[in-house]
């Protein structure tokens, strides 16, 4: 049986519970947990005033409750699964380096920040820099998955450096700015200033976006890997056009500002 | 306050009062040494234990507008070094710029009891002294930046010294500065003005009128004249450039016989041609300062790792911003000066970052007097003040320091002489070089020293064989008396006073600089001398006849 936290107090001002990690929690016992000290505010309290803890540790955390006001779910977790019911607050598995996190609501802002491995599934939508760097980092996300079903908005992936970011429904503004590696898929429609600043990486997108004009396009073709990431996408239960799969592409280099490796890969099947 | 207080069994390193590892009791009443105390007093019992006076630094960027510039660009340092509160103290953030009350407890983890700011802006003088008062523990004072100072170079350049005397008075009077600095004289005007120039010689006339050399000739004698207790702090022309170390010469020689100090001339003892890598200068340059006792020095070393450089030399900053592609500020200070931030990294493997750090050894290894030769390393510009301790070990180990050889530029280390120095720092020698020395040059007639009537600043070490260890974690530390850190523990927060001087003027040069603020200023000429509600708790350092 899996360990359940329940929310039993709705929080008035946001917490922060960076203890709620198996690799916090894997050694103690319930009552242990309940005395684990977060931040509701500026105020320190215990975990146990908010969250009714069940059952024991195997593996999976399951919260349940709105938590769409509570921060850092997961940050720097290493392993293990935690699931999360209803919708979930900003900072969710940050600076991750294994395990699995489920959103069946919608995430929020920063969500996978600066991420390192493992993988984040999100039902709903996400909120702004997704699998971004914080403020002053030079580098993102450097590894893993991060799958949202829904929207997201802007400044996806900023200066993401390895991994994948692949997104149902739409991006806003300045999906992949200052990119440095790593693959984007969106396969709603996109905002401006697509990838504005990217070094390397790929950005593949489905509808006609505006492209930066220091973007130059270098050719139409038929990439094969991507049938493999798109029949890895319809397995993790996204919605994939089947056309999608053979269709052509326009290759679009950039940004040239900076080096000019990167790519964006846009459907011309239509 | 602990009104009274005696230290017993400890061995006592004064180099002042010529005191080398004796066991000696040492007693303090109202924040001061005395002869004696009475028996009732608190005692601490130092046994197996060293006892030195605070540590002084005479070199270091810690507070002001360029500091908090250098906060701001790199929050990532922030989020990774959070530096918590505890009972008595409270919270901060650390990385290679700590924040102000960082700063402060820092300082005393390692001993530290007094700091002194290298560079401050005039116009950036309040906004220092406020951050001073947030900066605890530590003893404080800065130096204002005045050789690029247009209105003082007007005054140059028509040759009127009297009033030029009178004008540097006021300004570091009206600013609470502790004496000048000079930044690269002469450097930032061409820098603003001439499409990112700079000037490449001492005697290179950037205006066809006004040389640096004559700009340093001119703070020298000024300050002398007006014996301020510490002479012009130099930042020569040139800095980081191949075949520098010529300049660095000439600037010492300018000096004649009167005094002044040479800040990190690590960064100035380089050979070689301009553009291509450096050579090792650093036998020209100790030699003259071990047979010039008119000139002091500060070494600047650099240790590897994460570095921020920070500096009033803006042509430099640009110059720096282009090696490492990240991000950088450049700013113009209205009529008196430049800045430059460039966030840095010193790696092992690169052939200039190895040399700086073995010539910087070199000068330390080589230096035949500690008392001119000091301790530092521009923090933050060649390493955070937190690598202190490792630094003395590198000195006071020579074992540790050829370890350390084997895992730098084999390149670099081929081209100086570092691998022939044998010598070893001793305990005493390193109480000279960052206590007795630093207080000695200041003109800090309290500090340094445990004799009677000495501030009551002073680091309790467990003596180890290890001596990063050692320096890196002081049992006690006092600060005016007061039990600052107590078995390695804060119990008790203490605010530092602020040190500066305040040379006498005639009034009647405000009357001649007003015009020119009302010209060309951004701000008042009656907002602008700082007010004496900034001082907080001070000390004014007297002036007078050197």
């Amino acid at each position: 049986m899996a360990l359940k936290l329940k929310l039993h107090t709705q929080p008035d001002v946001p917490l922060e519970v960076d203890c709620i990690s198996p690799d916090r929690l894997q050694s103690l016992s319930n009552s242990e947990i309940s005395k684990q000290t977060i931040f509701h505010g500026n105020r320190q309290v215990n975990l146990g005033d908010f969250f009714d803890c069940i059952g024991d540790f195997d593996n999976e955390i399951i919260i349940e409750g709105d938590c769409s006001n509570i921060k850092h779910i997961g940050t720097a977790m290493s392993f293990g699964q935690i699931t999360i019911e209803g919708d979930v607050g900003t900072h969710t598995g940050a600076v991750m380096s294994g395990g699995e996190i489920n959103i069946e609501g919608s995430g929020a802002d920063w969500l996978g920040a600066e991420m390192l491995g493992g993988r984040i599934t999100v039902k709903g939508d996400a909120g702004h820099m997704v699998g971004s760097a914080y403020r002053g980092s030079a580098q993102g996300m450097q590894g893993g998955e991060i799958i949202v079903h829904g929207n997201v908005r802007n400044e996806m992936g900023h200066a993401m450096r390895r991994g994948l970011i692949a997104v149902g429904g739409n991006a806003d503004d300045f999906a992949g700015v200052n990119m440095l590696a790593g693959t984007i898929i969106v396969l709603g429609d996109m905002g401006i200033r697509t990838g504005a600043g990217m070094k390397r990486g790929s950005i593949i997108c489905q509808n006609i976006i505006d492209i930066l004009p220091t973007f130059s396009r270098s050719c139409d073709y038929q990439p094969s890997f991507l049938r493999q990431y798109y029949k890895y996408l319809k397995s993790m239960g996204l919605t994939i056009n089947d056309s999608f799969l053979d269709g052509p592409f326009e290759r679009w280099c950039g940004d040239s500002v900076e080096l000019n490796r990167g790519e964006i890969l846009l459907y011309a099947g239509k | 306050m602990a009104s009274s207080m005696r230290i017993i069994n400890g061995r006592v390193y004064d180099p002042t009062n010529n005191i080398d590892g004796e066991v000696k009791e040492i007693c303090i009443k109202d924040g001061k040494i005395v002869e004696s105390v009475a028996d009732d007093a608190t005692v601490i019992d130092a046994k197996g234990m060293v006892i030195m006076p605070g540590a002084v630094d005479i070199h270091c960027h810690i507070a002001g507008p360029k500091v908090n510039a250098a906060r701001k660009l790199q929050p990532e340092d922030h989020r990774h070094d959070v530096h918590e509160s505890t009972p008595f103290t409270r919270s901060g953030t650390g990385g290679t710029v700590p924040s102000t009350f960082t700063t402060g407890y820092r300082y005393a983890t390692l001993g530290y009891t007094t700091a002194m700011e290298a560079a401050v802006t005039p116009i950036g003088a309040r906004h220092t002294l406020e951050e001073f008062h947030d900066t605890p523990v530590i003893d404080k004072g800065f130096y204002v930046l005045l050789a690029n100072n247009i209105f003082l170079q007007n005054l140059l350049r028509e040759n009127r010294l009297e009033e030029f005397d009178q004008a540097v008075a006021w300004w570091v009077s009206s600013t609470k500065a502790y004496t000048v600095k000079l930044v690269n004289p002469g450097g930032d005007e061409p820098w603003k003005g001439k499409k990112n120039s700079n000037v490449a010689d001492i005697d290179e006339k950037t205006d066809e009128e006004l040389s640096p050399r004559q700009i340093i000739e001119a703070f020298i004698k000024s300050v002398h004249k007006q014996g301020f207790p510490h002479p012009p702090h130099i930042h020569c022309n040139n800095l980081g450039h191949s075949g520098n170390y010529i300049t660095t010469l000439e600037t010492m020689k300018t000096a004649g016989d009167m005094r002044a100090h040479l800040a990190h001339i690590q960064f100035h003892s380089y050979g070689g041609e301009l553009g291509k890598n450096p050579t090792s200068k650093a036998a020209e340059i100790i030699e003259y300062i071990n047979n010039h006792p008119n000139i002091t020095c500060d070494v600047g070393q650099v240790m590897f790792g994460k570095a921020t450089i920070m500096t009033a030399d803006a042509p430099l900053a640009y110059v720096l911003k282009g090696h490492s592609k990240g991000k950088w500020v450049n700013a113009d200070t209205e009529c008196e000066s430049g800045c430059g931030i460039v966030p840095f990294s010193y790696q092992e493997h690169i052939y200039m970052h190895t040399l700086q750090w073995a010539i910087g050894l070199e000068l330390f290894l080589m230096s035949e007097d500690p008392w001119r030769v000091l301790l530092s390393t521009d923090h933050p510009n060649g390493g955070s003040f937190m690598s202190y301790p490792k630094l003395i070990k590198l000195l006071m180990d020579k074992s540790f320091r050829h370890e350390e050889m084997k895992r730098v530029n084999q390149k670099a280390l081929d081209s100086c002489s570092l691998r022939d120095l044998e010598r070893e720092y001793s305990l005493y020698e390193i109480a000279i070089i960052t206590r007795a020395g630093p207080a000695k040059v200041l003109g800090l007639p309290n500090k340094g020293h445990l004799g009677v009537g000495a501030d009551a600043d002073i680091t309790i070490y467990d003596e180890m064989e290890d001596k990063e260890m050692m320096f890196n974690a002081p049992r006690y530390v006092i600060k005016s008396g007061n039990s600052i850190i107590e078995n390695h523990e804060f119990k008790n927060d203490f605010t530092g006073k602020l040190l500066h001087i305040v040379p006498e003027y005639d009034k009647k040069i405000e009357e001649i600089v007003q015009p020119f603020f009302e010209s060309y200023y951004s701000i008042e000429f009656s907002n602008y001398a700082v007010d004496d509600s900034y001082l907080h708790d001070h000390e004014i350092i007297p002036t007078g006849q050197a």
